[in-house]
């Protein structure tokens, strides 16, 4: 082991920035990070092995204890439980005699959830050893089991459990759209690049990850910072339930994508650029380095690019399961090799991001829509949407629909629209831009996607009417105190007792009041987050209590008071000890229930 | 002509690359706090320090001053969600008053009192925390531990050392020090450090000297911690 992670620092040139790139490999040789690793580690980076810990506690995909050779984690998308993941997961579990959550005693395979994968459109869906498997079924778990069983190298496996398909099923301007390597950034050279930012202004192209930042002023600022040093950074984390886009545009828009970064960083300056890649899309990483490795052939990216003496290289950095880091500061914390927690804005990271330097941060299909942007010229783009939100959008649809995949429209598009595209029938509300945004009943499908209307990052999640609204809160809830950083008070504690407040209403021991408590809790936890997450963390339960105040209202019991835990359960101990278990030795746990018995 | 922002309505100067809580101790004005120390890098994770700002909440700590700043401090609103924000910080942990040695000198109990919670108002976790009692003269209890840091930052920023971390994610954030053994005993920490005087609640104590100063005569029990904080924090307030 001494001379393996010894490689590994030498290879990333001991530096702690690539902390998360070394715990990855080691993870993946050992299945788990090992005491010894932590402490040779710590000395040759020369950090305090508490840094590295930290680390590790921090990102799901690293563990202080051995997983099992094989670790399958399995999506927990409510996606995926719509398509019948609990039944599977059960079974998946009985097949291989390993509990979830647990590694099976041979130490052979481990079993557990995971947050989504990106892959709604093809579920449900796990991960091998962070490999992507798509469209489980029975007979696909009983060929993952026997091959587990067998202990067949992943490389033996048959490539049809990681299939990943694309399925674009209608596109617009950006999907449409073909250009030869290196014509976006010889377009932005010939026309100078402060004139291409000025086409990328009046594009109006607006920051695809949901928030709308315009990209013009964003790059505009970066560039004027007195710093000379300064990054582009892609972010590929999508982590968003229900999101994939950003999949299907690496899997088959790569090209075009580093051409935006490229044309981002010959305008503002930079010489360096990251892709910060969801750890889920292992799968991708591969291909992704063959066209990084291309275009330095190709002379459009590396040194004197395109002879016009811009210097600009991309490195493709992984992420370790961690939804947090989708948001802008923890992302690029996580690329400085540490634990994803927001940052204190300001500064933003325009201004001091990556080691203090300006840095762009921008989603995959922001630079892909530059890249045409500076072929094609700003009217190309602004000429498409609404008045405040220019271009397309592309779409992650997913749910319960015959015709799940990536839809591109032009901003201002209908939810009706999208729904007869996609063959939705009998549709009770659709999920608009995962978890955090907002849940539209079947009264709104005149509402538009945009800016001004329902913005989006471009999760499109449909329920029909067999759908129960509470147990989408249910998971959504779960999910976010899964992965609330714990950096704040209100989110930390807010996002565990908001699931503690949701699962005592959806289990049925929610009383009156309990509903305006989860309400005042909501408003809490929203009101003083400190980032993005806890600030929507609330959200499902929000927009649902606003469109169906009564079906919460009907899981309540008619009792002033329900206690918040289980009595006749906490008795359990004192009966055992007692040896007793007549009427006498149990509790009812309300006064109503006790009367009725 | 300085700089000036009005806190409830009171115009108060600032300096350029002060804070919100800088300007407000330097005028006397107390925003209840528990990760700010002023001689630490503000860190903003209690979220105590919470201000309305031109109508929007901003960590006071970490918010940079800016002129012509509204900010509301002490409306009814933000008392009591700090009040809840408080009660936030006791149902996560163990805390119980009566039998802790910090009683009268914790400062996550004088906030409580400050802010007039009378109960835990959520459920408790009851969580399942240890505590690190190998250290010859100074102890952990993680059950009292609310993360603010101040230990962490007190052994790097001024003991030069770096005894402590917090790991983990979420509710399962821990304190973790900096030794093979996980253990204090391990570590470099000396009970003269500042990190093991720092803890603004009972979970890093000095052995054998929790009652030294009876009960009845310690910090809190007749002085607020508005009072205290600004005296004790602030030099131009001092008695």
């Amino acid at each position: 082991m001494r001379q393996f992670i010894q490689g590994i620092a030498e290879n990333n040139h001991y530096q702690a920035t690539r902390l998360l790139q070394m715990l990855r490999q080691i993870q993946s040789r050992y299945h788990y990070i090992p005491e010894a690793a932590i402490e040779q580690l710590a000395g040759l980076l020369n950090i305090p092995r508490t840094q590295i810990i930290s680390v590790v506690e921090f990102y799901s995909f690293f563990h202080l204890s051995p997983r099992g050779q094989y670790e399958l984690l399995i999506s927990d998308s409510i996606t995926d439980h719509m398509l019948g993941k609990k039944n599977l997961l059960g079974y998946l579990a009985d097949k291989l005699a390993v509990a979830v959550g647990q590694v099976r005693e041979d130490g052979v395979v481990s079993l557990d959830n995971t947050s989504c994968t990106g892959m709604c459109d093809q579920g449900p869906a796990g991960l091998v050893n962070g490999y992507a498997l798509t469209r489980l079924d029975r007979s696909k778990i009983d060929k993952i089991a026997e091959l587990i069983n067998q202990q067949k190298p992943l490389e033996e496996w048959p490539s049809e459990l990681f299939q990943v398909d694309d399925n674009i099923l209608k596109s617009g301007l950006l999907l449409d759209q073909q250009f030869e390597q290196g014509a976006a950034l010889k377009s932005a050279l010939k026309r100078g690049v402060k004139e291409t930012l000025a086409e990328i202004d009046k594009s109006g192209l607006r920051g695809r990850g949901g928030a709308g930042f315009k990209t013009a002023m964003k790059w505009q600022f970066c560039s004027e910072e007195q710093q000379t040093e300064r990054y582009v950074v892609c972010n590929a984390d999508e982590g968003e339930p229900g999101t994939f886009k950003d999949r299907v545009l690496l899997n088959s828009y790569a090209d075009q994508v580093f051409e935006g970064m490229t044309v981002c960083a010959a305008i503002i300056g930079a010489k360096q650029g990251f892709l910060y890649l969801r750890g889920e899309y292992l799968h991708l990483y591969d291909k992704l380095q063959d066209i990084l490795e291309q275009r330095r052939r190709n002379g459009v990216l590396g040194n004197n690019i395109q002879d016009a003496g811009v210097d600009f290289d991309i490195e493709i950095c992984l992420g370790a399961g961690a939804y947090i880091c989708g948001e802008e500061s923890a992302l690029i914390e996580s690329l400085e090799g540490k634990a994803g927690i927001p940052r204190n804005r300001p500064p933003y990271p325009v201004t001091q991001g990556y080691l203090g330097k300006p840095t762009v941060v921008n989603n995959v299909e922001t630079f892909l829509a530059a890249a045409g942007i500076a072929v094609n010229g700003g009217d190309w783009f602004a000429n498409i949407g609404t008045e405040k939100s220019k271009g397309t959008k592309i779409l992650s649809i997913s749910g319960d629909c015959t015709r799940p995949g990536i839809y591109e429209y032009p901003f201002g598009v209908t939810v009706q629209t999208i729904l007869n595209d996609c063959g939705a029938d009998d549709v009770l509300g659709v999920q608009i831009g995962g978890p955090s945004g907002t849940f539209i009943s079947n009264q709104e499908f005149d509402r538009k996607l945009a800016f001004e209307d329902l913005a989006t990052g471009g999760s499109f999640i449909i329920f029909n009417a067999s759908r129960n609204i509470l147990d989408m809160v249910h998971n959504f809830t779960h999910f976010f105190a899964h992965e609330s950083c714990g950096f704040c008070t209100p989110c930390r504690v807010g996002t565990s007792l908001l699931q503690k407040q949701v699962d005592k209403i959806v289990e049925g021991h929610g009383s009156a009041g309990d509903v305006v408590a989860l309400e005042e809790l909501c408003q809490l936890v929203k009101n003083y987050s400190h980032c993005g997450l806890g600030q929507t963390a609330a959200n499902p339960i929000l927009t649902t209590l606003q469109r169906y105040p009564d079906l919460y209202q009907s899981r309540l019991k008619e009792i002033s008071y329900e206690p918040g835990f289980d009595l006749d359960g906490a008795l359990e101990t004192a009966r055992r000890m007692a040896n007793r278990d007549d009427a006498g030795a149990h509790l009812a746990q309300t006064q109503m229930e006790s009367e009725h018995e | 002509m300085s700089k000036t922002i009005t806190i409830d309505g009171k115009t108060i100067p600032f300096e350029e690359g002060q804070t919100i809580m800088d300007a407000a101790m330097a005028a006397g004005v107390y925003i209840p706090h528990l990760c700010h120390q002023p001689e630490f890098t503000p860190h903003g994770s209690c979220k105590l320090c919470t201000v309305k700002v031109n109508g929007r909440n901003c960590s006071a700590c970490t918010y940079p001053a800016m002129e012509g700043q509204d900010v509301l401090n002490e409306t009814e609103e933000l008392i009591d969600d700090r009040k809840k924000i408080t009660q936030m910080l006791f149902v996560e942990g163990n805390h119980f008053c009566p039998s802790c040695e910090k009683t009268g000198n914790c400062q996550l109990q004088a906030v409580a009192y400050h802010l007039n919670m009378l109960d835990n108002h959520f459920p408790l976790f009851y969580p399942d925390r240890e505590v690190d009692a190998s250290h010859a003269e100074v102890m952990i209890d993680h059950n009292r531990c609310i993360f603010c840091t101040l230990c962490v930052r007190a052994s790097q920023q001024k003991d030069s050392k770096d005894v402590f971390a917090i790991s983990g994610r979420g509710i399962h954030k821990h304190l973790i020090v900096n030794a093979e053994s996980g253990l204090l005993k391990d570590t470099d920490i000396d009970a003269t450090d500042q990190a093991a005087h720092i803890c603004p609640t009972g979970a890093i104590l000095i052995k054998r000297t929790g009652y030294q100063v009876p009960i009845g005569e310690r910090i809190y029990d007749h002085k607020q911690i508005d009072q205290v904080s600004l005296s004790t924090e602030h030099p131009k307030h001092g008695e």
